[in-house]
């Protein structure tokens, strides 16, 4: 079996929808001729013609906004924002329409739309091109927000996605894009909207998503080697929230550290913490503490690995929550 | 040029009385053109009586929101060519993008006047199911839906439908920059749309001049690579005339137009808006002059086009259907609340299954409360139900 990277699985995603159904389309910034930018689209263009797989102008508003129109005429277009930065003038269709239609008339029209964002830090890129905005999807109601953490959830969740009824913000961690799993596709993995626990262990439950699943489960590792044996949960779907797996873990370690890249003050882990201080406040041993980017805008390339989480900063934290 | 002796239109740099102009690909005004439309006395009587009853609609929308049945309306009066005008040049299989401000646009595409207004009276967002006439909702947020009409026309000339989806936007809405994207994205895609801005001079109270530096606003098109048009939006005869060109164009693989209709928004914004505070009464009086609804009743009196009983059977129409909208609106109950829950999703997931269930109990329980004192006789005066 070989090693499939989560840029192929991405890619094996699309090209099989595309071959199964008729009413996929991907568009984007230079998904077509070129394949896109990190070439996620590489040869759909080729296979299926300029008419399905095509290059749209510069022009995110327009790109989210006429997949809208698309999806309420009953195609499912899959598009790409280039990079999470440049997600932010589609925000209004996203939150202003997207998120809302289905409400808006009362269950008439759903719109059965992807649009993938590949997302987060670890690759040396300019302003713009590291960050972490899925606090701001989570919380707007009528989006379904999925990140996968590896090349065979990359298959199977882009696959769920493009089947789902609903818009999904799909979320791709860049930094893994390259990242490489012993994975015959396609593959089938668990429900989108459930958590997995990635590696069973009993001293404490490392809460992870997207990119910070490897890095979480690389903490474990090493952890070993202070006798500790972390259960490592790979988030998965952020809207909706699996918070049962998450507490069934912690109910069973008493101790938890949610992970994230993105910015604390707000951030997707202060949900997971609030929920599982919710479900479980009686039997929690220590507070749920996050380990995640500092309260400041995307650092420079050379200075971002101190802004990221890594597998000493969550060994940190796992360790103050053994202290209590 | 205009034609010898016909007025120009106030605001407007070019566009001339009862006429339109297609932009030339250099952004020049072409030749004007007029009533090229060939239109009969039925057709003419039949778009005086979508225009006057869709005004009497207007009014009577305008006049339940003083009485409290609507919270907010945004008038169109002044603006019936263009509602009825851009509407009438659809056909069975189009699509209609409406604003906020198209609810005379939305019935005209044989909506019940209740249900387009739903959104006013805080009933539901959308009124309508937007598949059965194929009308959109009334979009709030401004330009935004020029590339929801963009991707369905996309979408349909994908799958080889012959139909076109036609956004209306105005002068404020031209300013967005979602205007330009979409309308660019249309026209590198030749989606089969159209676009019909109404400029009707207002951004609620800032005029056209104060927006933008352009001439007028149609001669975008030529920098769009799109074809253009500038049409008189008080003749309901030119607009319907230079939209059906355009709509034809766009079916006949045409690619997307834009049509800018110089019109005039002659209530207030909404009923919220006072524009004394930004506009002087003779130019409102100058517009009534131009007032679309009288120049087509005038227009069918020349022509002697007015059979006896018309206008009276107009009037009528207008009246019952004025008075079937108040008997709807009027008291209009509330929805059950609980129905929140119900379409954010095609499936509710579990946290809103969970808050569904939270709120069934406060209403429970606040249904209960009411209900106390009247439980029975044995309720009486000191004997309250614990």
């Amino acid at each position: 079996m070989a090693g499939v990277s989560m840029a192929r699985a991405l890619n094996q995603a699309l090209r099989d929808a595309m071959r199964e159904q008729g009413d996929v389309v991907v568009y984007g910034e230079d998904v077509g001729r070129l394949g896109g930018v990190f070439r996620v689209t590489d040869g759909l263009q080729q296979e299926f013609g300029a008419e399905r797989c095509f290059d749209s102008p510069a022009a995110e508003s327009a790109i989210v906004g006429t997949a809208l129109g698309m999806a309420m005429y009953g195609l499912r277009p899959v598009v790409e924002i280039q990079f999470d930065g440049f997600a932010y003038p589609a925000l209004d269709q996203l939150i202003s329409h997207v998120a809302k239609y289905r409400n808006r008339t009362r269950g008439a029209v759903g719109l059965p739309l992807v649009v993938r964002i590949p997302y987060g830090g670890g690759i040396g890129a300019v302003e713009h091109h590291s960050e972490s905005p899925e606090a701001i999807f989570s919380h707007i109601a009528g989006l379904t927000v999925v990140t996968p953490g590896t090349p065979a959830d990359a298959y199977s969740l882009l696959r769920a996605a493009i089947a789902h009824p609903d818009p999904v913000i799909f979320l791709e961690p860049k930094r893994r894009y390259w990242m490489t799993q012993e994975v015959a596709l396609p593959v089938t993995t668990e429900p989108m909207t459930r958590a997995v626990v990635r590696r069973p262990g009993v001293t404490a439950t490392v809460i992870a998503y997207g990119p910070m699943v490897s890095t979480a489960l690389e903490a474990a590792e090493a952890a070993t080697e202070e006798g500790w044996d972390l259960e490592v949960v790979d988030v998965r779907s952020l809207s909706p929230l699996d918070g049962g797996t998450l507490a069934d873990s912690v109910r069973r370690t008493h101790r938890a550290v949610v992970v994230h890249e993105a910015s604390r003050l707000g951030g997707f882990g202060a949900e997971i913490a609030a929920q599982l201080s919710e479900a479980l406040f009686g039997e929690l041993a220590a507070p749920v503490l996050r380990v995640t980017g500092w309260d400041v805008p995307y650092p420079p390339a050379k200075i971002e690995r101190h802004f990221l989480p890594d597998a000493d900063r969550i060994l940190d934290a796992v360790a103050r929550t053994l202290r209590y | 040029m205009a034609r010898a002796g016909a007025a120009r239109l106030p605001g407007s740099a070019g566009a001339v009385d009862g006429e339109w102009h297609d932009i030339g690909p250099d952004g020049s005004l072409g030749k004007p053109r007029s009533h090229e439309v060939g239109l009969s006395p039925e057709e003419l009587r039949e778009l005086y009586r979508l225009m006057a009853v869709g005004r009497r609609l207007d009014r009577q929308a305008t006049n339940l929101v003083r009485q409290g049945a609507l919270g907010v309306y945004a008038s169109s009066r002044g603006q019936e060519a263009c509602q009825v005008g851009a509407v009438a040049a659809l056909e069975e299989q189009d699509w209609l993008f409406p604003t906020y401000r198209d609810s005379v646009a939305a019935w005209t595409r044989g909506l019940d006047m209740a249900d387009v207004l739903a959104l006013f009276a805080g009933i539901w967002h959308s009124g309508w199911n937007p598949l059965d006439r194929r009308v959109a909702p009334l979009t709030t947020p401004l330009a935004t839906h020029l590339a929801h009409a963009a991707g369905l026309a996309m979408a349909a000339k994908l799958r080889g439908d012959p139909l076109v989806a036609l956004a209306l936007f105005g002068d404020g809405a031209a300013s967005e920059g979602d205007s330009h994207e979409a309308m660019n994205l249309a026209g590198a895609a030749s989606a089969p749309c159209v676009f019909v801005l109404q400029n009707n001079q207002y951004a609620i109270s800032v005029p056209a001049r104060v927006q933008s530096g352009a001439r007028t606003l149609a001669l975008r098109a030529a920098g769009l690579g799109i074809p253009g048009a500038l049409v008189d939006g008080n003749d309901v005869v030119s607009v319907l005339g230079c939209v059906r060109e355009a709509v034809e164009r766009a079916r006949s693989g045409g690619g997307p137009t834009l049509v800018e209709a110089v019109t005039y928004r002659l209530d207030p914004h909404t009923n919220a808006d006072d524009p004394r505070r930004y506009r002087s009464d003779e130019e409102v009086t100058r517009w009534l002059e131009r007032d679309p609804v009288d120049r087509l009743r005038r227009q069918l009196e020349e022509q002697d086009a007015l059979p006896a009983g018309f206008l009276e059977a107009v009037d009528a129409e207008g009246e019952r259907l004025a008075a079937a909208l108040r008997e709807r609106l009027f008291g209009a109950p509330a929805g059950d609340p609980l129905e929140m829950f119900d379409h954010v999703y095609a499936a509710p997931p579990p946290q809103l299954r969970r808050q569904r269930a939270e709120l069934a109990a406060i209403l429970e329980a606040e249904a209960e409360a009411e209900l106390g004192p009247e439980l029975g006789p044995e309720t009486g005066p000191g004997g309250e139900s614990r």
